[in-house]
């Protein structure tokens, strides 16, 4: 499970380079985002534009993931394919997450 | 014989483990979209045949020597019918399990992590039948075949 971090000012972006997020991945994919989140900034912007196919065990690590941040960190979701958004709607967990259409520009991004 | 409309059909059969279960998914995927059927139908079947699969490879086979799960699936123009079996434990209580929406207004870490193949798999299918009969289970499933989506 390949994930790609990227600091933008204010926030990390965590794109999953992987098409499925299924049961055979969940817990490579849980221990990753770990990973990534232990010693990083306040707000993680997970980019699952690459999924196109989530499965609950998928759903449960990303919750996991969320939940290991704690209460005072932030981790958001963006740029959901239609099957993955579908799945985070029949369980409700788009209620849960803010999830963006795309990664946010940074504040402050470099000029050009 | 039977009025089902069902058209063609075709079986496969995998270990239960999550490595077999992802090449039987994706094999489903292709032969459903080569039998024409569109693509957010591929979508839910592979999602709910997913969340049943992991159920036998986590569940069903949970203390016993890893099995078989076979998958005859068969098509029609109103909907494509899943019969799944295994030879794992039988279901609790012999029956399938409600799958109920779970409480997401909760603090953080009170978030349920699991819970929700059950609620998928009823959301997607028209129809689900459980049967237990000679130390197999088996699952019936039905989803619409909808023609463009």
């Amino acid at each position: 499970m390949e994930l790609q971090s990227t600091t933008h000012g204010t926030y990390k972006s965590v794109t999953v380079n992987a098409e499925r997020i299924d049961a055979s991945v969940a817990i490579q994919f849980k221990d990753a985002m770990r990973a990534e989140a232990d010693g990083g900034p306040g707000h993680i912007v997970l980019d699952l534009g690459r999924v196109k196919f989530i499965d609950s065990s998928g759903l449960g690590a990303i919750v996991a993931a969320m939940k290991h941040m704690g209460k005072d960190r932030r981790l958001d979701l963006a740029a959901l394919t239609p099957d993955v958004e579908k799945v985070f709607h029949l369980t409700r967990m788009d209620t849960v997450f803010t999830i963006l259409p795309k990664l946010p520009e940074p504040a402050n991004r470099e000029a050009g | 014989m039977s009025h089902s409309g069902y058209t063609h059909e075709f079986t496969m059969s995998a270990q239960a483990n999550d490595g077999e279960v992802r090449a039987l998914l994706c094999n489903l995927r292709r032969q459903l979209a080569d039998h024409g059927v569109a693509e957010p139908t591929c979508a839910s079947a592979e999602l709910v045949l997913a969340e049943a699969l992991n159920n036998v490879t986590e569940h069903a086979y949970a203390g016993l020597p890893e099995g078989p799960v076979e998958l005859r699936t068969e098509i029609g123009a109103a909907m494509l019918r899943f019969t799944l079996s295994d030879h794992g434990n039988a279901l609790p209580g012999n029956r399938l399990p409600a799958g109920n929406q779970q409480d997401m207004n909760v603090a953080v870490e009170d978030l349920p992590e699991g819970g929700f193949g059950w609620l998928i798999i009823h959301a997607i299918t028209s129809s689900i039948r459980y049967d237990r009969k000679n130390d197999e289970n088996c699952l019936v499933m039905t989803i619409p075949n909808a023609l463009n989506g």
